[in-house]
Protein backbone atom coordinates (compact mmCIF):
# COMPACT_ATOMS: atom_id res chain seq x y z
CA UNK A 1 0.00 0.00 0.00
CA UNK A 2 1.45 3.34 -1.04
CA UNK A 3 1.60 6.63 0.83
CA UNK A 4 -1.40 8.14 -0.92
CA UNK A 5 -3.59 5.03 -1.11
CA UNK A 6 -5.24 6.00 2.17
CA UNK A 7 -7.15 8.68 0.26
CA UNK A 8 -8.85 6.19 -2.07
CA UNK A 9 -11.99 5.80 0.03
CA UNK A 10 -12.39 9.55 0.47
CA UNK A 11 -11.82 10.11 -3.24
CA UNK A 12 -14.53 7.57 -4.07
CA UNK A 13 -16.93 9.29 -1.66
CA UNK A 14 -16.13 12.66 -3.24
CA UNK A 15 -16.74 11.35 -6.76
CA UNK A 16 -20.05 9.81 -5.71
CA UNK A 17 -21.15 13.10 -4.15
CA UNK A 18 -20.09 15.10 -7.21
CA UNK A 19 -22.18 12.83 -9.41
CA UNK A 20 -25.26 14.11 -7.56
CA UNK A 21 -24.55 17.83 -8.13
CA UNK A 22 -22.63 20.55 -6.33
CA UNK A 23 -20.31 19.16 -3.67
CA UNK A 24 -21.99 19.72 -0.28
CA UNK A 25 -18.62 20.10 1.41
CA UNK A 26 -17.05 23.34 0.20
CA UNK A 27 -19.93 24.69 -1.86
CA UNK A 28 -18.94 27.81 -3.82
CA UNK A 29 -20.81 31.05 -3.20
CA UNK A 30 -20.31 32.73 -6.58
CA UNK A 31 -21.37 36.10 -5.24
CA UNK A 32 -22.18 37.14 -1.71
CA UNK A 33 -25.04 39.66 -1.64
CA UNK A 34 -25.66 40.26 2.06
CA UNK A 35 -25.23 38.47 5.40
CA UNK A 36 -28.11 36.20 4.47
CA UNK A 37 -28.14 36.06 0.66
CA UNK A 38 -25.74 34.80 -1.99
CA UNK A 39 -25.63 33.42 -5.52
CA UNK A 40 -24.94 29.69 -5.31
CA UNK A 41 -24.90 27.51 -8.41
CA UNK A 42 -26.42 30.37 -10.39
CA UNK A 43 -29.37 30.83 -8.03
CA UNK A 44 -30.17 33.44 -5.38
CA UNK A 45 -29.92 31.49 -2.16
CA UNK A 46 -30.82 32.15 1.46
CA UNK A 47 -27.74 31.44 3.54
CA UNK A 48 -28.82 29.49 6.59
CA UNK A 49 -25.57 27.80 7.50
CA UNK A 50 -22.97 30.54 7.95
CA UNK A 51 -22.72 31.09 11.75
CA UNK A 52 -23.13 34.81 11.00
CA UNK A 53 -25.24 35.12 14.14
CA UNK A 54 -25.49 38.90 14.40
CA UNK A 55 -25.27 39.56 10.66
CA UNK A 56 -22.42 42.05 10.99
CA UNK A 57 -20.40 41.07 7.90
CA UNK A 58 -21.81 43.96 5.83
CA UNK A 59 -22.18 46.43 8.70
CA UNK A 60 -21.08 49.87 7.37
CA UNK A 61 -19.17 50.76 10.56
CA UNK A 62 -17.16 47.55 10.35
CA UNK A 63 -16.45 47.95 6.65
CA UNK A 64 -15.41 51.59 7.07
CA UNK A 65 -13.05 50.69 9.91
CA UNK A 66 -11.50 47.91 7.82
CA UNK A 67 -11.11 50.23 4.83
CA UNK A 68 -9.36 52.86 6.92
CA UNK A 69 -6.97 50.28 8.35
CA UNK A 70 -6.28 48.84 4.91
CA UNK A 71 -5.41 52.29 3.58
CA UNK A 72 -3.30 53.36 6.52
CA UNK A 73 -1.69 50.09 7.69
CA UNK A 74 -1.52 47.94 4.57
CA UNK A 75 -2.73 44.48 3.63
CA UNK A 76 -0.92 42.40 6.23
CA UNK A 77 1.56 42.38 9.09
CA UNK A 78 3.76 39.69 7.48
CA UNK A 79 4.86 38.54 10.90
CA UNK A 80 4.10 36.79 14.15
CA UNK A 81 2.71 38.47 17.24
CA UNK A 82 6.04 37.54 18.86
CA UNK A 83 8.08 39.32 16.22
CA UNK A 84 6.88 42.29 14.17
CA UNK A 85 3.18 41.38 13.96
CA UNK A 86 1.79 43.27 16.95
CA UNK A 87 0.45 46.66 15.92
CA UNK A 88 -1.33 49.17 18.09
CA UNK A 89 -4.65 47.77 16.88
CA UNK A 90 -3.87 44.25 18.14
CA UNK A 91 -3.02 45.60 21.56
CA UNK A 92 -6.08 47.87 21.61
CA UNK A 93 -8.36 44.96 20.70
CA UNK A 94 -6.89 42.92 23.55
CA UNK A 95 -7.61 45.72 26.00
CA UNK A 96 -11.15 46.08 24.64
CA UNK A 97 -11.79 42.33 24.90
CA UNK A 98 -10.51 42.32 28.50
CA UNK A 99 -12.80 45.25 29.32
CA UNK A 100 -15.78 43.63 27.55
CA UNK A 101 -15.37 40.47 29.63
CA UNK A 102 -14.33 42.30 32.83
CA UNK A 103 -11.06 40.35 32.92
CA UNK A 104 -7.53 41.52 33.52
CA UNK A 105 -5.92 39.81 30.52
CA UNK A 106 -6.72 39.00 26.91
CA UNK A 107 -4.71 37.66 24.01
CA UNK A 108 -5.61 37.60 20.34
CA UNK A 109 -4.85 34.69 18.02
CA UNK A 110 -5.01 34.51 14.23
CA UNK A 111 -8.00 32.15 14.06
CA UNK A 112 -10.52 30.70 16.46
CA UNK A 113 -9.10 27.23 15.80
CA UNK A 114 -5.59 28.29 16.80
CA UNK A 115 -6.92 30.12 19.86
CA UNK A 116 -8.59 27.01 21.23
CA UNK A 117 -5.94 24.56 20.12
CA UNK A 118 -3.13 26.85 21.24
CA UNK A 119 -4.59 27.52 24.67
CA UNK A 120 -5.36 23.87 25.44
CA UNK A 121 -1.93 22.75 24.24
CA UNK A 122 -0.15 25.46 26.26
CA UNK A 123 -2.10 25.17 29.50
CA UNK A 124 -1.69 21.42 30.02
CA UNK A 125 1.57 19.48 29.94
CA UNK A 126 2.78 15.90 30.31
CA UNK A 127 2.07 15.74 34.05
CA UNK A 128 -1.43 17.19 33.76
CA UNK A 129 -4.88 15.91 32.85
CA UNK A 130 -7.28 17.31 30.26
CA UNK A 131 -10.89 16.37 31.02
CA UNK A 132 -12.94 17.16 27.93
CA UNK A 133 -16.59 16.87 26.98
CA UNK A 134 -16.86 14.08 24.41
CA UNK A 135 -18.51 16.37 21.85
CA UNK A 136 -15.83 19.06 21.94
CA UNK A 137 -14.62 20.66 18.72
CA UNK A 138 -11.73 19.25 16.68
CA UNK A 139 -9.54 22.20 17.72
CA UNK A 140 -9.84 21.08 21.35
CA UNK A 141 -9.01 17.47 20.50
CA UNK A 142 -5.99 18.63 18.49
CA UNK A 143 -4.83 20.87 21.33
CA UNK A 144 -5.12 17.90 23.67
CA UNK A 145 -2.94 15.76 21.44
CA UNK A 146 -0.30 18.49 21.19
CA UNK A 147 -0.22 19.08 24.95
CA UNK A 148 1.23 15.70 25.88
CA UNK A 149 -1.21 15.60 28.82
CA UNK A 150 -3.36 12.63 29.76
CA UNK A 151 -6.69 13.06 27.98
CA UNK A 152 -9.93 11.84 29.53
CA UNK A 153 -13.27 12.25 27.86
CA UNK A 154 -16.47 12.69 29.89
CA UNK A 155 -19.90 11.92 28.51
CA UNK A 156 -21.40 14.86 26.67
CA UNK A 157 -23.15 17.42 28.92
CA UNK A 158 -23.13 14.89 31.76
CA UNK A 159 -21.99 16.54 35.03
CA UNK A 160 -22.26 13.31 37.00
CA UNK A 161 -19.91 11.56 34.59
CA UNK A 162 -17.49 14.49 35.02
CA UNK A 163 -17.73 14.17 38.81
CA UNK A 164 -17.09 10.44 38.65
CA UNK A 165 -14.02 10.86 36.48
CA UNK A 166 -12.57 13.68 38.59
CA UNK A 167 -13.06 11.51 41.67
CA UNK A 168 -11.18 8.66 39.98
CA UNK A 169 -8.18 10.97 39.51
CA UNK A 170 -7.68 11.47 43.25
CA UNK A 171 -5.06 14.14 43.95
CA UNK A 172 -4.42 14.60 40.23
CA UNK A 173 -7.78 16.37 39.93
CA UNK A 174 -6.06 19.56 41.08
CA UNK A 175 -3.80 19.34 38.02
CA UNK A 176 -6.74 18.98 35.67
CA UNK A 177 -8.13 21.38 33.10
CA UNK A 178 -11.82 20.77 32.43
CA UNK A 179 -12.73 21.80 28.88
CA UNK A 180 -16.19 22.25 27.45
CA UNK A 181 -18.17 24.55 25.17
CA UNK A 182 -21.04 26.96 25.79
CA UNK A 183 -23.24 26.28 22.77
CA UNK A 184 -22.34 23.08 20.95
CA UNK A 185 -22.06 23.76 17.26
CA UNK A 186 -23.64 20.65 15.78
CA UNK A 187 -26.85 20.10 17.78
CA UNK A 188 -27.14 23.59 19.29
CA UNK A 189 -27.39 22.23 22.82
CA UNK A 190 -26.04 24.16 25.81
CA UNK A 191 -23.62 23.00 28.48
CA UNK A 192 -25.02 22.68 32.05
CA UNK A 193 -22.48 25.22 33.25
CA UNK A 194 -23.85 25.75 36.76
CA UNK A 195 -23.33 22.09 37.60
CA UNK A 196 -20.01 21.83 35.78
CA UNK A 197 -18.41 24.76 37.64
CA UNK A 198 -19.74 23.40 40.94
CA UNK A 199 -18.06 20.06 40.31
CA UNK A 200 -14.74 21.40 39.03
CA UNK A 201 -14.55 23.71 42.08
CA UNK A 202 -15.31 20.80 44.39
CA UNK A 203 -12.24 18.99 43.02
CA UNK A 204 -10.01 22.07 42.69
CA UNK A 205 -9.72 21.77 38.90
CA UNK A 206 -9.30 24.63 36.40
CA UNK A 207 -11.72 25.25 33.57
CA UNK A 208 -11.54 26.48 29.98
CA UNK A 209 -14.80 27.30 28.21
CA UNK A 210 -15.08 27.67 24.45
CA UNK A 211 -17.72 30.31 23.73
CA UNK A 212 -17.13 30.32 19.95
CA UNK A 213 -20.83 29.84 19.17
CA UNK A 214 -22.22 31.59 22.23
CA UNK A 215 -20.39 34.94 22.33
CA UNK A 216 -22.80 37.63 21.14
CA UNK A 217 -25.64 35.13 21.43
CA UNK A 218 -26.18 34.71 25.20
CA UNK A 219 -26.09 37.03 28.19
CA UNK A 220 -27.33 40.52 28.89
CA UNK A 221 -24.11 41.97 27.48
CA UNK A 222 -23.49 39.26 24.88
CA UNK A 223 -20.55 37.73 26.71
CA UNK A 224 -21.84 34.21 26.26
CA UNK A 225 -23.42 31.33 28.12
CA UNK A 226 -21.23 31.79 31.21
CA UNK A 227 -22.69 35.29 31.59
CA UNK A 228 -26.24 34.06 31.00
CA UNK A 229 -25.85 31.34 33.66
CA UNK A 230 -24.12 33.68 36.16
CA UNK A 231 -20.92 31.63 36.41
CA UNK A 232 -18.38 33.86 34.63
CA UNK A 233 -16.19 34.39 37.69
CA UNK A 234 -15.81 30.63 38.13
CA UNK A 235 -14.52 29.98 34.63
CA UNK A 236 -10.73 30.36 34.51
CA UNK A 237 -10.26 30.82 30.77
CA UNK A 238 -12.78 31.80 28.11
CA UNK A 239 -11.85 31.35 24.46
CA UNK A 240 -13.80 32.59 21.49
CA UNK A 241 -13.68 33.48 17.85
CA UNK A 242 -14.14 36.56 15.69
CA UNK A 243 -15.54 34.50 12.82
CA UNK A 244 -19.10 34.12 14.04
CA UNK A 245 -20.86 36.94 15.92
CA UNK A 246 -18.05 39.40 15.11
CA UNK A 247 -18.12 38.71 11.38
CA UNK A 248 -14.37 38.55 10.66
CA UNK A 249 -11.71 35.95 11.46
CA UNK A 250 -9.47 35.42 14.47
CA UNK A 251 -9.68 34.16 18.03
CA UNK A 252 -9.00 35.16 21.62
CA UNK A 253 -8.66 34.07 25.21
CA UNK A 254 -9.51 36.13 28.31
CA UNK A 255 -8.68 35.37 31.93
CA UNK A 256 -7.83 36.88 35.28
CA UNK A 257 -4.85 34.55 35.62
CA UNK A 258 -1.65 36.57 35.07
CA UNK A 259 -0.15 33.45 33.48
CA UNK A 260 -2.17 34.28 30.36
CA UNK A 261 0.50 36.87 29.52
CA UNK A 262 3.13 34.12 29.75
CA UNK A 263 1.13 31.94 27.38
CA UNK A 264 2.25 34.36 24.66
CA UNK A 265 5.72 32.87 25.07
CA UNK A 266 4.55 29.26 25.36
CA UNK A 267 1.81 28.78 22.78
CA UNK A 268 3.21 27.63 19.46
CA UNK A 269 -0.08 28.47 17.74
CA UNK A 270 0.41 32.08 18.87
CA UNK A 271 4.11 32.31 18.15
CA UNK A 272 4.60 30.52 14.85
CA UNK A 273 1.98 32.11 12.61
CA UNK A 274 1.39 35.56 11.16
CA UNK A 275 -0.86 37.86 13.15
CA UNK A 276 -4.32 38.98 11.96
CA UNK A 277 -4.27 41.67 9.29
CA UNK A 278 -4.90 45.28 10.38
CA UNK A 279 -8.20 45.42 8.48
CA UNK A 280 -9.46 42.30 10.28
CA UNK A 281 -8.47 43.77 13.63
CA UNK A 282 -10.21 47.06 12.79
CA UNK A 283 -13.52 45.48 11.71
CA UNK A 284 -13.43 43.18 14.75
CA UNK A 285 -13.00 46.15 17.09
CA UNK A 286 -15.97 47.87 15.46
CA UNK A 287 -18.08 44.71 15.70
CA UNK A 288 -17.19 44.24 19.37
CA UNK A 289 -18.46 47.77 20.06
CA UNK A 290 -21.71 46.93 18.25
CA UNK A 291 -22.23 43.75 20.29
CA UNK A 292 -22.13 45.92 23.40
CA UNK A 293 -24.18 48.79 21.96
CA UNK A 294 -26.93 46.87 20.18
CA UNK A 295 -28.62 44.31 22.43
CA UNK A 296 -31.49 44.41 19.93
CA UNK A 297 -29.35 42.26 17.62
CA UNK A 298 -29.45 39.47 20.20
CA UNK A 299 -33.18 39.87 20.68
CA UNK A 300 -33.73 39.67 16.93
CA UNK A 301 -31.47 36.62 16.69
CA UNK A 302 -33.51 34.81 19.34
CA UNK A 303 -36.81 35.80 17.74
CA UNK A 304 -35.57 34.43 14.43
CA UNK A 305 -34.15 31.28 16.01
CA UNK A 306 -37.37 30.55 17.86
CA UNK A 307 -39.41 31.12 14.70
CA UNK A 308 -37.34 28.56 12.78
CA UNK A 309 -37.18 26.02 15.61
CA UNK A 310 -40.94 26.16 16.24
CA UNK A 311 -41.75 26.13 12.54
CA UNK A 312 -39.68 23.02 11.89
CA UNK A 313 -40.96 21.31 15.04
CA UNK A 314 -44.56 22.01 14.01
CA UNK A 315 -43.77 20.59 10.57
CA UNK A 316 -42.85 17.36 12.33
CA UNK A 317 -39.07 17.33 12.08
CA UNK A 318 -36.92 15.81 14.78
CA UNK A 319 -34.60 18.57 15.98
CA UNK A 320 -31.69 19.11 18.34
CA UNK A 321 -32.76 19.28 22.01
CA UNK A 322 -32.79 23.05 22.58
CA UNK A 323 -34.09 26.01 20.59
CA UNK A 324 -31.37 28.48 19.64
CA UNK A 325 -29.39 29.88 16.75
CA UNK A 326 -28.20 26.43 15.74
CA UNK A 327 -31.13 24.33 14.57
CA UNK A 328 -30.19 20.78 13.64
CA UNK A 329 -32.60 18.54 11.73
CA UNK A 330 -31.97 14.81 12.13
CA UNK A 331 -31.96 12.55 9.09
CA UNK A 332 -31.21 8.88 9.56
CA UNK A 333 -29.79 7.78 6.23
CA UNK A 334 -26.79 9.48 4.55
CA UNK A 335 -28.36 9.02 1.11
CA UNK A 336 -31.55 10.77 2.22
CA UNK A 337 -29.58 13.52 3.93
CA UNK A 338 -27.57 14.18 0.78
CA UNK A 339 -30.68 14.17 -1.41
CA UNK A 340 -32.41 16.54 1.02
CA UNK A 341 -29.44 18.90 1.01
CA UNK A 342 -29.60 19.10 -2.81
CA UNK A 343 -33.35 19.67 -2.75
CA UNK A 344 -32.93 22.51 -0.27
CA UNK A 345 -30.26 24.11 -2.45
CA UNK A 346 -32.51 23.78 -5.48
CA UNK A 347 -35.21 25.53 -3.43
CA UNK A 348 -32.76 28.37 -2.76
CA UNK A 349 -31.76 27.47 0.79
CA UNK A 350 -28.21 26.67 1.88
CA UNK A 351 -27.71 24.72 5.11
CA UNK A 352 -24.83 22.56 6.34
CA UNK A 353 -24.85 18.85 5.57
CA UNK A 354 -23.21 16.89 8.36
CA UNK A 355 -22.71 13.17 8.14
CA UNK A 356 -20.94 10.75 10.51
CA UNK A 357 -18.25 10.78 11.81
CA UNK A 358 -18.59 14.58 11.94
CA UNK A 359 -21.91 14.28 13.78
CA UNK A 360 -22.10 13.54 17.50
CA UNK A 361 -24.16 10.41 16.79
CA UNK A 362 -24.55 7.84 14.06
CA UNK A 363 -27.23 9.97 12.39
CA UNK A 364 -26.91 12.77 9.81
CA UNK A 365 -27.82 16.40 10.28
CA UNK A 366 -29.13 19.20 8.12
CA UNK A 367 -27.72 21.98 10.27
CA UNK A 368 -29.12 25.51 10.10
CA UNK A 369 -27.56 28.53 11.75
CA UNK A 370 -29.70 31.61 12.05
CA UNK A 371 -28.78 35.27 11.88
CA UNK A 372 -30.28 38.41 13.36
CA UNK A 373 -30.20 39.62 9.75
CA UNK A 374 -32.63 36.97 8.47
CA UNK A 375 -36.06 38.39 7.73
CA UNK A 376 -39.22 36.60 8.92
CA UNK A 377 -40.00 35.93 5.25
CA UNK A 378 -36.62 34.26 4.74
CA UNK A 379 -37.21 32.06 7.76
CA UNK A 380 -40.63 31.07 6.48
CA UNK A 381 -39.02 30.20 3.14
CA UNK A 382 -36.52 27.97 4.95
CA UNK A 383 -39.36 26.23 6.81
CA UNK A 384 -41.32 25.77 3.57
CA UNK A 385 -38.26 24.33 1.83
CA UNK A 386 -37.83 21.80 4.64
CA UNK A 387 -41.52 20.97 4.58
CA UNK A 388 -41.20 20.04 0.90
CA UNK A 389 -38.70 17.33 1.95
CA UNK A 390 -41.27 15.46 3.97
CA UNK A 391 -41.26 12.39 1.75
CA UNK A 392 -37.44 12.18 1.85
CA UNK A 393 -36.60 12.61 5.50
CA UNK A 394 -39.50 10.54 6.78
CA UNK A 395 -41.16 13.18 8.91
CA UNK A 396 -44.14 10.94 9.50
CA UNK A 397 -41.82 8.40 11.11
CA UNK A 398 -40.31 10.85 13.53
CA UNK A 399 -43.18 13.19 14.39
CA UNK B 1 -8.12 -4.84 40.62
CA UNK B 2 -9.29 -7.15 37.83
CA UNK B 3 -7.50 -9.98 36.04
CA UNK B 4 -7.26 -10.33 32.29
CA UNK B 5 -9.98 -12.97 32.28
CA UNK B 6 -12.26 -10.82 34.43
CA UNK B 7 -11.73 -7.89 32.07
CA UNK B 8 -12.49 -10.09 29.09
CA UNK B 9 -15.69 -11.24 30.75
CA UNK B 10 -16.74 -7.63 31.43
CA UNK B 11 -16.08 -6.67 27.81
CA UNK B 12 -18.29 -9.56 26.67
CA UNK B 13 -21.08 -8.70 29.10
CA UNK B 14 -21.14 -5.06 28.06
CA UNK B 15 -20.62 -5.57 24.33
CA UNK B 16 -22.85 -8.50 23.51
CA UNK B 17 -26.20 -6.75 24.00
CA UNK B 18 -25.03 -4.12 21.48
CA UNK B 19 -24.01 -6.57 18.78
CA UNK B 20 -25.98 -8.07 15.93
CA UNK B 21 -27.09 -11.67 16.30
CA UNK B 22 -24.29 -14.08 15.51
CA UNK B 23 -21.45 -11.68 16.29
CA UNK B 24 -19.26 -13.00 19.07
CA UNK B 25 -16.65 -11.23 21.14
CA UNK B 26 -13.56 -13.32 20.51
CA UNK B 27 -10.20 -12.21 21.87
CA UNK B 28 -8.85 -11.65 18.38
CA UNK B 29 -11.83 -9.62 17.13
CA UNK B 30 -10.88 -6.17 15.90
CA UNK B 31 -12.82 -3.56 17.89
CA UNK B 32 -15.33 -1.61 15.86
CA UNK B 33 -14.70 -3.22 12.50
CA UNK B 34 -15.32 -6.91 13.30
CA UNK B 35 -17.89 -6.20 16.01
CA UNK B 36 -19.88 -4.00 13.63
CA UNK B 37 -19.62 -0.94 15.89
CA UNK B 38 -18.99 2.62 14.70
CA UNK B 39 -16.14 4.60 16.29
CA UNK B 40 -18.71 6.47 18.38
CA UNK B 41 -20.38 3.28 19.59
CA UNK B 42 -16.95 1.86 20.41
CA UNK B 43 -16.22 4.88 22.63
CA UNK B 44 -19.59 4.42 24.33
CA UNK B 45 -18.77 0.77 24.87
CA UNK B 46 -15.43 1.71 26.43
CA UNK B 47 -17.17 4.24 28.73
CA UNK B 48 -19.60 1.56 29.95
CA UNK B 49 -16.73 -0.83 30.61
CA UNK B 50 -14.85 1.93 32.49
CA UNK B 51 -17.85 2.35 34.75
CA UNK B 52 -17.91 -1.36 35.54
CA UNK B 53 -14.30 -1.14 36.71
CA UNK B 54 -14.56 2.40 38.11
CA UNK B 55 -11.58 3.59 36.07
CA UNK B 56 -11.01 6.10 33.25
CA UNK B 57 -8.87 5.06 30.30
CA UNK B 58 -6.89 7.98 28.87
CA UNK B 59 -7.72 8.61 25.21
CA UNK B 60 -3.95 8.59 24.65
CA UNK B 61 -3.90 4.86 25.38
CA UNK B 62 -6.63 3.88 22.92
CA UNK B 63 -4.76 4.10 19.58
CA UNK B 64 -2.71 1.07 20.65
CA UNK B 65 -5.88 -0.93 21.25
CA UNK B 66 -6.84 -2.90 18.17
CA UNK B 67 -8.42 -6.11 19.37
CA UNK B 68 -10.61 -7.25 22.24
CA UNK B 69 -7.51 -8.85 23.80
CA UNK B 70 -5.64 -5.51 23.59
CA UNK B 71 -8.52 -3.82 25.42
CA UNK B 72 -8.63 -6.52 28.09
CA UNK B 73 -4.88 -6.13 28.69
CA UNK B 74 -5.20 -2.34 28.96
CA UNK B 75 -8.12 -2.67 31.38
CA UNK B 76 -6.17 -5.17 33.46
CA UNK B 77 -3.20 -2.82 33.66
CA UNK B 78 -5.33 0.26 34.37
CA UNK B 79 -7.30 -1.44 37.11
CA UNK B 80 -4.11 -2.53 38.83
CA UNK B 81 -4.60 -6.18 37.93
CA UNK B 82 -1.35 -6.64 36.01
CA UNK B 83 2.07 -6.70 37.61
Amino acid sequence: MGLLDKFDDLAATREALLAQGPLPFGVVTDKILSPTLGIVHGRETILAGTNNYLGLTFEPECIAAAERALESEGTGTTGSRMANGTYGGHQALEKELAAFYGRRHAIVFTTGFTATMGMVAALAGPDDVLMIDGDCHASIYDGCRLSGAEIIRFRHNNPEDLRKRLRRLGERASRTLVVTEGLFSMLGDQAPLEEIVEIKDEFGACMLLDEAHSMGVFGEHGRGLAEARGVEDRVDFIVGTFSKSLGSVGGFCVSNHPELETVRMASRAYIFTASPTPSVIASTRAALRLVAERPQLRRQLWENSTRLYQGLAEAGFELGPQAGPVVAVYVDEPARAIESWHRLLEAGVYVNLVIPPATPSTRCLLRCSISAAHTPEQIDTIIAAFASLESIVGVADTA
Amino acid sequence: MASYDECLQIIREVAEPLLEAGVTVSEGAVLGQELGLSSLRTLELVADIEDRLDISLPLNSLPAVRTVADLARLLEASSGGAS
